[in-house]
């Protein structure tokens, strides 16, 4: 150990700030992929929700919604809204690992590190979204069951979307978790926020012909403008009968104006960003 | 012996071209001024001075809720102190936060461990955050994890280890990245007595083999005898400093016992040549005496009375915690003692 101490000089092999940065955000970012792919069962197992939704609820819905058309599956409708509860649900619950090493004392082993806590905050983040939208991915396999094609354009939009989406939901997950002392308040909270943003995001029932206090709530869910963004690209690779595009792809509107799947990603990746702002000045305060 | 110790430091350190600030090893490794911490009404910290030189080993002796975690958690940059001054490997605790954290090593009272992922994970997680070369990165987590001898359990999760296990791999997790000061805020806590002994020759072992400080706190007196100089703290406040024997020394007499051809003519001997009061008890003569060192061989060459065996006891560090705070360590800790233990480090990473 006398030899390894002359050579070893210490830690420092960065040259600058920044490079101690980026290599927290890249430690923090690969734990969480190896926890997650650890944990093949919780892999599967949250998986089984989005299909019992696609295939149990979607199917049982069908006869009850009006598709402007026979010739069209309702779960072809659904399926992006199921893709995006995926990522909703694994990105924000990524964000709980952060009250558990906080409850399990992991947290100051990071906190006490060498590097900005916003390194920290912004590797999680990645972490969490690249873990989200893995999860999706695996859903996307099941396109093909409703009538999606496999198109490789549709399906590397679909990724991206995810991407983003996911992004946006975990830095929102890790402001949740800023101030959470326990894993069990965490997930009360989180229930809270998640199934407002899940049922007003028109994932499962077109956002068209609602009521106006109804239709406004959908307009300020940030996932509403997630899930017609991944909407639109589903259709614009499907025969959907001018009907039944005319019932289930309305998409999202602000008085008359559609707005623009442009300005729907726009509108995630600010509050991605935004959140992430937050959650960073949450994780810096020393105290 | 500080002088061995920072030249052997010096030796060791002077090949090291960092390329980050690099501290000088012949700056004190910690220097503490005045330093203070108060939460909302409770002052836990109540300007504590002191210092620590490279190499030495320094513990922080105390009741529960004396102020020494939080005293820690400043020193770590995971406090910010309410007054005063520190510094540590040369760093100043809070305009220099990043650098200090480069250079120490932490081992706290709970585990820090992720528990989900193996002990080499744990390391290697460790070694990459604080930017130890990855040329060197996999060769010190063999040194230290042989060293706490876990070398062999290095693929196993660390949800199977035990209590003691986990605190060894956390003390190879707090060396890997060569800090040139170590914390251990009560290692030992909560662990078996065997474990215990096992733990203290680790840290016994280390204060052999690496160019290290260590600052420690532990409440266990026995434990505090390990280091070179330890510092009581009761209240907030340093009541005393020294090094074990010279704080026992501090409280006066040692215990003298003998064994004599003629206990009787012995205690006349020695009340008519020392005016020692000395008295017979279970066997013995005992008396209390300052310097019992010295007094020995004055005892073998005046007595004038056959001695078959003789004793020496010095006063405890209990002893000495009496004699600066008027209580024992027990009645410290059993009198609310508790009001700040977890809340220090606590409130470094929980908020409210």
């Amino acid at each position: 150990m006398i030899e390894s101490a002359e050579r070893l000089t210490v830690t420092p092999t960065a040259t600058s700030a920044w490079r101690d940065d980026l290599r927290g955000v890249r430690v923090v970012w690969q734990r969480e992929l190896v926890r997650f792919f650890r944990d093949r069962l919780r892999i599967v197992t949250s998986l089984a929700q989005p299909v019992l939704f696609l295939f149990i609820m979607g199917t049982g819905l069908s006869p009850l919604v009006q598709t402007g058309g026979q010739n069209f599956d309702f779960r072809t409708f659904m399926f992006p809204g199921v893709v995006a509860m995926t990522v909703l649900f694994t990105a924000i619950f990524s964000a709980i690992s952060i009250v558990w090493d906080r409850e399990f004392g992991f947290l100051r082993e990071m906190l006490v590190a060498p590097v900005s806590r916003g390194s920290l905050v912004v590797g999680k983040c990645l972490g969490g979204a690249t873990v989200a939208t893995f999860q999706g991915t695996i859903m996307l396999a099941l396109a093909g069951f409703v009538h999606v094609p496999y198109s490789p354009t549709l399906m590397a939009t679909l990724v991206a979307e995810m991407a983003i989406t996911a992004f946006a939901l975990t830095a929102f997950g890790i402001v949740l978790a800023a101030r959470m002392q326990q894993v069990q308040s965490f997930q009360v909270v989180v229930q809270f926020f998640v199934l407002p943003l899940f049922f007003l995001s028109g994932a499962v029932f077109p956002l068209t012909r609602l009521p106006a206090w109804l239709r406004a709530l959908t307009r300020i869910d940030p996932l509403s403008y997630a899930v017609d963004a991944m909407r639109r690209a589903v259709f614009a690779h499907v025969a959907a009968p001018p009907a039944a595009a005319q019932a289930l792809n309305q998409g999202v509107t602000w008085g008359d104006w559609r707005v623009p799947v442009g300005v729907e990603i726009g509108i995630v990746v600010l509050l991605g960003l935004a959140l992430l702002m937050v959650a960073i000045a949450e994780f810096s305060r020393v105290e | 012996m500080p002088q061995v110790e920072e030249t052997r430091a010096q030796g060791a350190r002077t090949s090291a071209p960092a390329q980050h600030e690099s501290p000088r090893s012949d700056v004190v490794a910690i220097d503490v001024d005045g330093l203070s911490k108060r939460f909302d009404e409770i002052e836990a910290v109540r300007g504590v001075t002191f210092s620590v030189q490279p190499g030495e080993v320094f513990g922080f002796l105390g009741p529960n809720g004396a102020g020494k975690s939080t005293t820690i958690a400043m020193l770590c940059t995971l406090l910010r102190p309410s007054a005063g001054r520190a510094t540590v490997a040369g760093f100043d605790v809070v305009s220099q936060a990043t650098e200090v954290r480069r250079h120490i090593g932490l081992v706290f009272q709970d585990t820090t461990l992720d528990d989900y992922l193996t002990a080499e994970e744990n390391l290697r997680f460790h070694g990459e955050l604080y930017g130890v070369r990855s040329d060197v990165l996999a060769r010190r987590i063999e040194e230290v994890l042989r060293m706490v001898e876990l070398w062999e359990r290095r693929r196993h999760e660390v949800r199977t280890f035990s209590g003691g296990m986990k605190r060894r791999l956390e003390i190879a997790r707090g060396l890997l990245h060569l800090p040139r000061v170590l914390f251990l805020d009560e290692p030992t806590l909560g662990l078996d007595p065997q474990t215990r002994a096992h733990i203290w020759s680790y840290i016994e072992e280390l204060r052999r083999r690496e160019q290290i400080t260590i600052f420690m706190t532990t409440h266990y007196m026995d434990e505090a005898e390990y280091c070179e100089r330890i510092a009581i703290i009761d209240m907030g406040l340093i009541v005393a400093e020294g090094t074990p024997s010279e704080l026992k020394a501090s409280v006066g007499r040692d215990r003298v016992d003998l064994h004599t051809e003629d206990d009787d003519a012995a205690i006349r001997a020695v009340r008519d040549r020392f005016g020692v009061e000395a008295k017979s008890s279970e066997g013995a003569v005992s008396m209390y005496v300052v310097g019992g060192e010295e007094f020995v061989p004055r005892l073998f060459a005046e007595l004038g009375v056959p001695i078959h065996s003789v004793r020496i006891s010095r006063p405890t560090l209990d002893d000495v915690f009496m004699s600066y705070t008027g209580r024992t360590i027990r009645d410290a800790e059993a009198s609310g003692g508790e009001r700040l233990r977890s809340a220090p480090m606590g409130r470094a990473w929980r908020r409210r």
